[in-house]
């Protein structure tokens, strides 16, 4: 090992060429693959108008997040706070002028792009947790004060979200946030104590919920009670889902999907299209897959020397599971309908970009994984 | 050798990394969970959701509500929903649209016109919408369809309802008509789109739409990958609408109708004075409202709008114009009650009134002689009215018509009224900046000049004055719908309405100057009384100019209005009201062009008030609604002799 790697080394740009990991590269150019065949079958055998666009997308994405990825992992530290504040203010924007669209406000007009200030704030508050836990050590996060600050920081923009109102998205903040808890070391009982007051807190918050919200809570404790209403889409997803079998209908030969009785079938119902045609087989595959980017974001994690890297890493990664299995399990009826995207497949341009740049950063974390940073965010040397 | 972290880092990293096994267990048990429901639902349940997707497919449907009916004050249908069959087309469910109208084309006749209507309205709607394709098949047509619809996906035979009017023509302008939603009319609501759905569009029809039309019902039906029905799971019919009870009574609107059909163009109102109910609301000619149902051929859309009849006018409510002499009692009523004359106030007529170097003749060129009111209003003797106006003023001659409810809307129940126009000094000065002159006065006094008034105006006015009352014509029965099996109210009304404050001895002095008009010999309308005991009509007959013969005219030798063509001749106009002592009805009779009111209008009014105190609608006892209501269905009502 060199002397410059025991000193907190910092890699030249040829070095950090070489140690970007292209096989998560790789890994993610598969799925998205798999997203354009999807989308393409989606338009009934047509590049219009979803699978072109997203290809676009992709490759834009992925120059970001070349990018992302060579930048200093300690410009990303002292840019934590800046891209969090930048997410507020657009969500706070947002509530003040945004597009509309199916009843909510989530979209906000810059030009000719249509920006979900939501999806921002998913990578801002991991950064900053980041950081933040990045200057704690275990003593201090067993000490529920010390919680107090990275709660703060949780609910502001969650109570953001929810007026929006966003339910699907403020709870992938609260999950993330207890996730990104649980590995800086918060004892469990407290999480078990969390989860207690949640449950207390459920009926009352139920109240202050929006009637589509009530609606969709209670069709999925019930789904034949409103078949044709809001329970309509979950029943359809299962019919077309259970009906692919084993092995699928086959490409472009998805009845259900084809025959329009499966709803948005381009966003967030794409995992049912996409298993219909490739049945279980193609369903496991896919998730193999997603579970090999999961596990190849905590392995970065793990290697990394610096606090903040790790969590960084491990938070987004987190994340990205969180997104998986979300809009999976809704999709065949083990949770109830929220509006998740699948990441990388569902056609969608802020949930793309997003989450190649959260990869620029996990990979950012693997290239500079020896760089030291102390607790007050300076590099040791 | 290998840096040493810190030691609070070590341990940080330590926990960190046991957490992250842990969490990493907890991923893999929820990859687990989902890989286990894939294959619970693609695997074990694969079967029954392959028999779901293939076969059984749940649509929804809405079933339009039965669309409620409106009757007479006696049951008798004036509206009522008839079966009927048509193809529809789904367009979710067809795939190939083209192929599919070209296979349903060899089957019965499909015009280029119907493809383009169907193909646009498969754009503008709902792609679970069923399109119609053909209405009102027959028994043939559907046979054909029925035996090839396992060819035609998409395509089915629908039992519909249609709007039928019995009486056709002779309704038409009170019921209105119902007719397809037209594009601009779509709201949204998929009720609106169905393909069975007819909104009102005039008449009572539209003003009560609403009630008529009921609530939606739904359907769940399992289709199958063509298209389908394979079986109803659920099914609510919705609320039909409600029934509408008129205040007509069709037995005299039929009557009227006929009596009608020997002017060119007339229109005849008979109303309730105690109630403010119109009996019978007759406009001439009038048009089929049974054809509007399907959505009417722009050559008989055509016809009917340049048709100088004007057979879409309702001539009681929309036909403004002059009332001429039929105005007489509203300029007396003006001046008793503002005092300005006694009904002892005498004039000198000598066949002329002059006004500074202005000369205004009246219809008697030899003039009448010294007349009281009682004789003005008997032999419409102009003179005595030029000389009443000059001495009221317009101002007050035009309060008086407003309290009679003329120059503005009665405020009836059906749509597309107009106010007409009664001048003042004020609305002349407005409307043409120029001052009221005294030489516009006289002819006020006459009903001429800028005055223009509906039938229903007239009608209106005479039963304010009988009636003493603020009476708002109206062509509902009680409040709005019926209920069945509720009695009506017979004098519903009568005392809800604001009393004019009118003295007695006025109301008497005008009515028994209009009882002389034609009980009296020489009256102008002595010839149209009606002789049965105790039926005895009043009644004050008008002509309204609106030219005058042309001297080119008079040398051609034409002196009548007889002489003239159709569209040249004055209008002839009739108010009455019947029986003299104890007056219950108020009619009105406007003939378009037709010349003279005493000699031509008078007649109409006495056959119908004849014919409706012969009935008597308002105090018959009405029969059970429902009952009279079934029967109806199925006959005719009697018909008059």
């Amino acid at each position: 090992m060199s002397f410059g790697a025991e000193r907190g080394h910092t890699p030249d740009f040829a070095e950090k060429l070489r140690s970007i990991n292209w096989g998560l590269i790789f890994l993610l150019s598969a799925i998205a693959g798999i997203g354009f065949m999807v989308l393409y079958s989606a338009a009934n055998a047509s590049f219009d108008p979803w699978a072109s666009k997203s290809m676009i997308r992709y490759a834009i994405s992925l120059a970001l997040l070349l990018g992302v990825a060579i930048v200093d992992i300690r410009f990303w530290l002292k840019a934590a706070y800046p891209i969090y504040v930048v997410g507020l203010v657009l969500l706070v924007a947002v509530d003040l002028h945004g597009r509309t669209g199916l009843g909510a406000q989530r979209w906000i007009e810059l030009g000719p792009l249509s920006l979900q200030p939501s999806e921002l704030m998913k990578i801002g508050l991991v950064m900053v947790l980041a950081r933040y836990f990045n200057t704690r050590t275990v003593e201090e996060v067993g000490r529920p004060l010390h919680l107090l600050y990275p709660l703060l920081l949780l609910l502001v923009p969650a109570a953001l979200v929810m007026k929006q109102p966003d339910l699907g998205t403020a709870m992938m903040l609260v999950m993330s946030t207890g996730g990104i808890f649980f590995l800086a070391g918060v004892r469990l009982w407290k999480f078990a104590i969390a989860i207690a007051a949640g449950a207390g807190l459920v009926p009352i918050a139920f109240g202050f919920m929006r009637d589509y919200q009530k609606k969709r809570i209670l069709t999925f404790l019930n789904p034949e009670n409103d078949s044709l209403g809001a329970g309509y889409h979950i029943t359809q997803s299962k019919i077309a889902l259970g009906s692919g079998g084993m092995w699928g209908k086959g490409y472009l030969q998805g009845t259900q999907s084809h025959l329009n009785f499966l709803p948005e079938k381009h966003t967030d119902f794409i995992f049912t299209m996409f298993a219909e045609e490739f049945g279980m087989a193609g369903g496991c595959v896919l998730l193999a897959l997603y579970a090999l980017v999961v596990a190849y974001g905590c392995a970065i994690g793990l290697r990394s020397r610096n606090h903040f890297g790790r969590m960084l890493a491990l938070g987004i990664t987190l994340n990205f599971f969180l997104y998986v299995f979300i809009n999976t399990a809704m999709v065949m009826g083990l949770i109830p309908v929220v509006g998740v995207p699948l990441p990388l497949i569902s056609y969608g341009g802020t949930a793309m970009l997003t989450l190649m740049f959260g990869f620029g950063l996990v990979i950012s974390v693997y290239i500079h994984r020896d760089v030291r940073i102390n607790r007050r965010g300076e590099s040791e040397s | 050798m290998k840096p040493r972290p810190l030691a609070q880092d070590k341990s940080r990293y330590k926990v960190l990394t046991r957490r992250t096994l842990m969490l990493g267990g907890i991923q893999l048990g929820l990859v687990g969970a989902l890989t286990a429901r894939m294959y619970y639902l693609q695997v074990l349940q694969a079967d029954k959701y392959k028999v779901l997707a293939e076969e059984n497919r749940i649509n929804l449907r809405l079933l339009a509500p039965q669309r409620g009916r409106i009757l007479d004050r006696f049951g008798v249908p004036l509206a009522v929903n008839q079966q009927s069959y048509r193809v529809v087309l789904v367009a979710e469910q067809a795939g190939d649209i083209d192929s599919t109208l070209n296979a349903i084309g060899t089957l019965i006749p499909l015009g280029d016109n119907e493809r383009h209507r169907v193909l646009r309205e498969i754009k503008s709607k709902h792609s679970f919408v069923p399109i119609v394709v053909r209405e009102n098949l027959s028994w043939e047509e559907v046979a054909r369809i029925e035996v090839n619809v396992p060819e035609l996906p998409g395509v089915q035979i629908e039992v519909g309802r249609n709007r039928y009017y019995p009486f056709a023509d002779r309704t038409s302008h009170i019921t209105g008509y119902v007719a397809p939603v037209s594009e601009k009319e779509l709201t949204g609501d998929p009720l609106m789109e169905l393909p069975d759905f007819r909104i009102g569009k005039s008449g009572i029809e539209k003003s009560m739409d609403l009630e008529l039309r009921g609530t939606a019902g739904t359907s769940q039906i399992e289709v199958n990958a063509f298209g389908r029905v394979v079986r109803e799971i659920s099914r609510d019919d919705g609320q039909p609408g409600q029934e509408v009870a008129t205040t007509l009574d069709m037995a005299l609107q039929d009557f009227t109708m006929r009596r009608l059909r020997s002017e060119e163009a007339a229109t005849c109102i008979v109303m309730d004075v105690v109630t403010g109910e119109i009996l019978t609301m007759a406009s001439s000619p009038s048009y089929d409202a049974n054809s509007f149902t399907h959505g009417l051929k722009a050559s008989v859309w055509n016809a009917l709008n340049t048709d100088p009849h004007t057979p879409l006018y309702n001539k009681a409510t929309q036909g403004v114009n002059p009332p001429g002499s039929t105005f007489k009692p509203v300029v007396a009523m003006a001046a008793l009650d503002s005092g300005v004359i006694t009904p002892d106030f005498r004039v000198n007529c000598p066949g002329v009134f002059t006004l500074g170097d202005h000369e205004y003749h009246c219809w008697r060129h030899g003039g009448h002689g010294t007349l009281d009111l009682h004789g003005g209003l008997k032999n419409s003797c102009d003179v005595y009215f030029y000389e009443v106006a000059m001495r009221v003023g317009v101002d007050r001659v035009a309060a008086m018509a407003h309290r009679l409810g003329m120059g503005e809307l009665t405020g009836i129940d059906i749509p597309n009224e107009r106010p007409g126009n009664i001048p003042t000094r004020a609305w002349k000065l407005k409307k043409f900046g120029v001052r009221w002159v005294d030489g516009d006065t006289p002819s006020i006094g006459i009903g001429q000049g800028y005055i223009a008034v509906t039938p229903l105006q007239l009608v209106t006015m005479l039963s304010r004055i009988i009636s003493n009352r603020a009476l708002v014509p109206h062509l509902e029965r009680q409040p709005g719908i019926m209920e069945a099996g509720k009695p009506f109210d017979p004098d519903f009304g009568a005392k809800d309405y604001p009393s004019l404050g009118f003295n007695p001895a006025h109301i008497n002095a005008v009515l028994s100057g209009m009882n002389a008009v034609t009980n009296e010999l020489g009256g102008t309308a002595y010839g149209a009384r009606i002789t049965d005991p105790g039926m005895e009509m009043g009644g004050k007959s008008g002509t309204s100019q609106f030219r005058q013969i042309t001297a080119a005219e008079r040398e051609r030798g034409i002196k009548k209005g007889e002489q003239l063509p159709w569209k040249d001749r004055e209008h002839a106009l009739f108010i009455a009201f019947a029986p003299v002592g104890n007056p219950r009805y108020a009619c009105a009779v406007f003939i378009e062009h037709g010349i003279a009111g005493g000699k031509y209008a008078a007649p109409i009014a006495r056959d119908v008030l004849r014919e409706c105190q012969r009935r008597d609608p308002s105090r018959r006892v009405p029969p059970d609604p429902l009952i009279v209501a079934d029967a109806g269905a199925a006959s005719t009502p009697d018909k008059t002799p």
